[in-house]
Parts: structure tokens; C-alpha cells; sequence
């Protein structure tokens, strides 16, 4: 056990020291992610002061950008199992080296997630209302405090895999199979679960109609599946470039090819929604013409930013469906930008502010998000790509450029 | 057994997490009131005693910061009574006396501007259409020959959304009906402001501004007692009014001036909202959304 212990401490020393050191690329990629956590601080700061009145959330339209991007990375965190099913279930082995690249992501999204929660919470000096045993969960009856839950669950089973992994490689050990397994496949539900969850929060609202179909956690669970890859593929090319990171190409062609899958039921199912509201064309169409159109004569602000999404999702999907485009480097990158980007306005903007516009009680109120939010959500991505850019350094050093528990008694000696 | 020794494991956890919490606190220099405040348990929770201290302590607070001696009590919900609403649509003018009069009664905030009543301005010709309402109209002007006016406010649902959703129980259904808030126990998720399909519930965005001189010192814990910034807040029938010794009408009802709003025990068969709803046309708001509401809609003339 002391031996455990003094080799841990070890390991995260060394991980320590791998994180104080490299390029200057590396220093000024840190210092702009400060820098970007610094001044959102700031603006936390005076949201903290003077109360969410800094946004333009209303009681009107009263979640908004914090709750968008924290949806949206919950679906970034719950595709990180793309790469974990083929690489554990399929043991197709030019993925398996890098699924833990995939479950760092997941780490770090969900750290932004909760990040967005506590800075969309009116009373954020009362979270621990909403921490088990010493405050009280409305459980099982809230869908937040069921998210609350599955979060959570979801970030110790990841950052429990991966710190098995990594520590197993400075060890020169193969990982400990009897605890990784059994986690990385309860992953797999896990993942899925907390998208469910998070759909559901939304769903359960039956005030809003907007949300209340039964295909919105599986819509959820299809744009996840497009977007998170979509970032894994740029960064594993960004890494392989930058650092002493290596993939293989078959290895991204197959998460291309299972990304096509994805995006073909994310349109389906849209194309579903668009076909039940305009051929019934009943009074709940009022959200999505908001959405795409405008009311009462009015063009709505969101309108270019609904089109804009769908147009990326069609284009995404012919790159991504035919395989010559989808494996020519340069079509892909440009699918996934726009795959990225269409999920990103579509959890962002075309799920939440149509929901509340009009309210329930037929107002038409036009947000925006307002210059607190845009900085105060600037910062919270900032700490995500800190915390993805530390763990990456430290995982490259132990996968490629051969740190391990060896190497540092070798320097002593 | 098994129940006990959670129940003391809990109680140690709590006392152990309190006690950390305090230290913490009184290391940021934050003490006394704040600190109570910050450590104080739901409401459901508490002991008589640790009630009349919280009563004090909200007394203490009010005067300290409007200069102003008010009563705060926690009147408990009394036997046998389930208070209901009912609004004639026929006889309102949309004159907007209720917004202004709840808004003095219940404290509300003046700046940013919190109403707990939104009075809808209708087309006659369109019956009660929400695309194609307006709550903005100008007062002076009401009431318009081809308008109708329908005043929305919490409808007291004995199936309420709001309460389903809370995270952490901090807004229930009290034995006599009326949706409550406990505004210390509140996160400020605003969850339950997705959930009303009324538009009932309203977030303190900034600290709430009322004038001293506006004050009604007369407060109950779960009613009108000043908010804090980051809590939700809504409609409870008046409760510092409505129960007690005193049993007076709602604010709303009492300031209508065309008698259109009534109030009473849904359980009194005597009473004037068991009249209503045996002899007049009466609807609910949104029934298909199943909430069942105690607020009730007719046509009196």
C-alpha cells in the first residue's frame, strides 16, 4: 500500500513536471486560455454581484446560452463512446490506443458542463442544497437533479478510467483489466444516459411544446453522435501534427464512416419533426416558424442561424456519405467544421430560445445573449481546454515519448 | 432500525458539513446572520424554535435594512380548508388595479419591475387566442369596445408542474393549496419557471428594490416577506392574509372594482366559489395540460 501510495505520488509528480514543460507554442497556447479564464472571471465577478440581470435572460426566455452550451457539451462528453465501442466491444485495435484520448474529452466537457450550470444558477452559495445526503434532491421526480446525479457518475467513471490507464503506462504494466473493462462498458449506458437525461429535462416540460416530443432524446443522442467525433477528428489531425501524438488514417476513416450513420438519422429525424408541425399545422407551429421564418410579419433574429444549421447538416452529410469525399482529408475537415458548427447552433440557439419564443402565455421576447454571457462562457471554455490541454500533455508523454516510472529512476540514478 | 441509523448518520453528516461550512464562512469573514442564512435548513425541516429564530432573524434583517419594524409569521395551513379562485372575464375592464394592488401587498420588487398578475388584452372576435394577446396595452384607454381582458396569474394547480420539477423541494403544494416557495432553500435553477404553462413564476434578477415607505410590514415567511436576488418567486393567494384569525380576501379580490374576483373554500359547501361553480359556465386554463387548477374562469353575466 506505501508502495502504491509513493509510486503515485511519483506518477503525478511526473505528470507535473510534463505539464511545466514545453514549447513556446505550448507557453503562449497557456497564457491566451488564462488569459480568456482571467477576464470571464471578472465578469463572473460582477454577475456574481449584481445577479444574472448582467444577461438577457428574462423571465420571458429564462434559460439560455449557459443552458445551450452546457447541452451541448453533454452530447461532446456522451460521444466520447463512439471510440469506446469499436475499441472495446469490436476490439478493433488502431482505435484502442487512442480511446482515451476520447475519454480526456469526455473529463473535460463535463467539467465545462457543470461549469455552466453553477453560472446559470441564481444562488450558486446553495449548491450544496443539491448535494446528496447533506441537502435534498427532489429524486427520482426532477429531471435536473437526475442530471445532477448521472453527470457526476458519468465524470468519476472516466476520470477512474483514464487515471488507470495512464497510471498503468508509467508503471510499464499492462492496466488493470478486472476494474478498466467493467467501467469502460458501463460507460457505454452511461453515455447514453446522460444525454437522455439532459433531453429529457427539456421533454418533461409540458408547457412547452416545442420540447415535448418523443424524439427529442433520440435526436439529442443522433446530433451528439455527429458533433463529438467531429471534434475528436480535428484534434486527434491537430495533435498528430503538433505533438508526439500519432493515429492512424484507418483509424479516422472508420470514425468518419460511423459519423455518416449518425448524421443520416439526425436529418431523418428532423425531417420527421419539420413533416409532424407543418403537416398538422396546428398551434404549436408558432415555435418552429419562429425558428425559421418569423411572426406576426416580423422576421425572427434566429431565423439566418436555424438555416444556416440545417444547410451545414445537409452538406456534412453528402461529404461525409459518399467515401472519396469522406476520405479526402480536406472534405472532411470541412464537413466537420460544418457538422460541428450545425450542432452548435442547433443545441445553442434552434433548441432552447424557440422553446420559450413565444412564452407560454404568448409574448415575444428577442434575446441575444449579452456581453457577460459571451465572456463568462469564453472562460468556462477556457478551463476545459486547460484541463484538455494539461491531461493531453500528459498522456502523450506517457503514450509516445516513452515517460514512465523507468525513465524518471534512470534520471535519479 | 435500518431507518434510525440512516437517519443519525445523516443528522452527523449534516452537523459535520455545518460545521465545516462555518469554519470556512467565518474564515471569508462572513458571520452571524449571514452565516445563519447560509447554513439554514429547508423549511419543512425545521423545529418550532429554529422557525421562531428564522422569523426573528428575517424581522432583524427587514428593519436593519428599510428602517421599518415588520412582523414575519409562518401561519400553518388550517383543517378543512382548500382555497380556490374564481375570475369573471365578463366584468373585467383590464384596468390593472389587481397588478398594482398585488405588487404593494406581496413587496414586490419595483426595480426590476416584478408582476405577479399579467392582465392579457384579447380580440373578442378571436375568443382566448395567446398569438393574439397583449399584456403591453395602455391602461388609461380600457376598457376597448372589441377587446376582452383575461388576468393571469398563479392558478394553485393541485397537480403543478413547477413543484415536479424543483431539484431540491424547495417550492410545494401546502395542505391547503396553495403553492409555496421557501426563497431560502431556492438554487435559482428556474426550472420551474420552464415548467408553469402560466407564466406565474418570476426570478429575482437583480437584488428586488422596494421603497421604505412602500413596505408592507405585514409579511408571512412563505408570502410576501422581502425576496432575495436569485430566488423565484409567485402568487400564494395572499397567504399572510388569507390564513390566520383575520381570514381576509386576496389583495386582487379586494381592490377589483368590478367585483369580478372571488375567493373562498373549495371545501365550505356555503361559499360563494362552490356557488360559482354549480351555477355559473366555468373553464380552466390549458386543462389539457392536466395541472388542474384551483383558479377558475366564467362568465358571470
Amino acid at each position: 500500500m506505501i508502495k502504491f501510495i509513493r509510486n503515485f505520488i511519483n506518477f503525478i509528480i511526473a505528470s507535473m513536471r510534463m505539464i511545466a514543460k514545453g514549447n513556446i507554442a505550448y507557453y503562449c497556447w497557456l497564457i491566451l486560455l488564462l488569459i480568456l479564464i482571467l477576464q470571464g472571471g471578472f465578469a463572473y465577478l460582477h454577475q456574481f454581484e449584481k445577479g444574472l440581470i448582467v444577461t438577457n435572460m428574462r423571465d420571458q426566455v429564462s434559460w439560455a446560452f449557459y443552458i445551450g452550451n452546457f447541452t451541448f457539451l453533454v452530447g461532446v462528453a456522451a460521444a466520447a463512446v463512439m471510440l469506446v465501442i469499436p475499441a472495446y466491444v469490436y476490439n478493433w485495435g488502431p482505435i484502442k490506443e487512442i480511446v482515451v484520448y476520447g475519454e480526456l474529452l469526455a473529463v473535460a466537457a463535463i467539467s465545462m458542463c457543470l461549469g455552466f450550470v453553477l453560472v446559470d444558477m441564481g444562488r450558486p452559495d446553495r449548491f450544496w442544497h443539491l448535494t446528496p445526503i447533506i441537502g435534498i434532491m427532489n429524486f427520482p421526480s426532477s429531471l435536473l437533479a437526475w442530471d445532477a446525479i448521472v453527470l457526476n457518475i458519468y465524470l468519476l467513471v472516466n476520470l477512474t478510467v483514464v487515471t488507470n490507464i495512464l497510471y498503468s503506462l508509467f508503471m510499464k504494466k499492462h492496466y488493470n483489466h478486472k476494474i478498466v473493462l467493467p467501467l469502460v462498458i458501463f460507460s457505454i449506458p452511461m453515455a447514453v444516459s446522460i444525454h437522455t437525461v439532459t433531453a429529457f429535462l427539456y421533454n418533461g416540460m409540458a408547457a412547452r411544446p416545442y420540447w415535448n416530443s418523443a424524439i427529442l432524446a433520440p435526436r439529442f443522442l443522433a446530433s451528439a453522435f455527429c458533433s463529438g467525433p467531429a471534434i475528436l477528428l480535428i484534434l486527434f489531425q491537430v495533435l498528430r501534427k503538433t505533438t508526439s501524438f500519432r493515429i492512424k488514417d484507418e483509424a479516422i476513416h472508420k470514425v468518419a464512416e460511423l459519423m455518416a450513420y449518425a448524421m443520416f438519422i439526425n436529418l431523418f429525424l428532423f425531417f420527421a419533426e419539420v413533416f409532424k408541425e407543418y403537416y398538422s399545422n396546428t398551434q404549436h407551429i408558432v415555435y418552429m416558424n419562429y425558428l425559421f421564418f418569423g411572426l406576426n410579419g416580423k422576421m425572427s433574429p434566429i431565423a439566418i442561424w436555424g438555416w444556416l444549421s440545417v444547410l451545414f447538416g445537409v452538406i456534412a452529410f453528402l461529404i461525409f456519405l459518399f467515401p472519396k469525399t469522406r476520405k479526402n482529408f480536406v472534405a472532411m475537415n470541412i464537413g466537420c467544421v460544418m457538422i460541428y458548427t450545425s450542432v452548435y447552433i442547433e443545441k445553442g440557439i434552434a433548441l432552447i430560445i424557440p422553446g420559450y419564443t413565444p412564452t407560454v402565455l404568448g409574448e415575444i421576447y428577442e434575446y441575444f445573449p449579452s456581453i457577460h454571457e459571451l465572456r463568462i462562457s469564453a472562460a468556462i471554455f477556457g478551463v476545459g481546454f486547460l484541463l484538455f490541454t494539461l491531461m493531453i500533455k500528459v498522456s502523450n508523454s506517457l503514450l509516445f515519448e516513452e515517460l514512465s516510472i523507468e525513465t524518471i529512476k534512470n534520471r535519479e540514478q | 432500525m435500518k431507518k434510525n441509523t440512516d437517519l443519525t448518520r445523516r443528522e452527523f453528516i449534516k452537523g459535520a458539513a455545518g460545521i465545516a461550512g462555518a469554519t470556512v464562512l467565518a474564515s471569508c469573514g462572513l458571520s452571524g446572520d449571514a452565516l445563519e442564512a447560509f447554513l439554514q435548513k429547508h423549511f419543512k425541516e425545521l423545529s418550532n424554535d429554529e422557525k421562531a429564530e428564522i422569523l426573528k432573524r428575517i424581522e432583524d434583517e427587514c428593519k436593519a435594512k428599510y428602517g421599518k419594524e415588520v412582523a414575519v409569521v409562518g401561519t400553518p395551513a388550517e383543517e378543512g380548508v382548500l382555497f380556490a379562485y374564481a375570475l369573471d372575464i365578463s366584468r373585467c375592464i383590464g384596468c390593472r388595479r389587481c397588478v398594482y394592488g398585488c405588487c404593494e401587498e406581496n413587496n414586490q420588487s419595483r426595480d426590476p419591475q416584478i408582476h405577479w398578475i399579467t392582465v392579457l388584452e384579447m380580440d373578442k372576435s378571436e375568443g382566448v387566442n395567446l398569438e393574439k394577446a397583449n399584456s403591453y396595452y395602455e391602461v388609461d384607454k380600457v376598457p376597448q369596445p372589441d377587446k376582452f381582458y383575461f388576468p393571469v396569474a398563479c392558478q394553485q394547480c393541485e397537480n403543478p408542474p413547477c413543484v415536479k420539477v424543483c431539484p431540491v423541494k424547495a417550492t410545494w403544494k401546502e395542505p391547503d393549496g396553495i403553492v409555496v416557495v421557501d426563497y431560502n432553500w431556492c438554487i435559482g435553477c428556474r426550472c420551474c419557471i420552464t415548467a408553469c404553462p402560466y407564466g406565474a413564476r418570476h426570478f429575482n434578477w437583480a437584488e428586488p428594490k422596494i421603497p421604505t415607505d412602500e413596505l408592507n410590514p405585514s409579511m408571512h415567511y412563505l408570502g410576501n416577506r422581502p425576496r432575495m436576488k436569485g430566488c423565484v418567486e409567485k402568487c400564494t393567494f395572499c397567504i399572510q392574509r388569507t390564513r390566520g384569525e383575520e381570514k381576509k380576501y386576496p389583495k386582487c379580490v379586494e381592490v377589483c372594482p368590478v367585483g369580478a374576483r372571488k375567493f373562498g373554500n373549495l371545501l365550505d359547501p356555503s361559499s360563494e366559489i362552490r356557488y360559482i361553480l354549480a351555477n355559473k359556465r366555468v373553464f380552466i386554463f390549458k386543462e389539457e395540460l392536466n395541472t388542474r387548477p384551483k383558479f377558475f374562469y366564467y362568465y358571470g353575466l
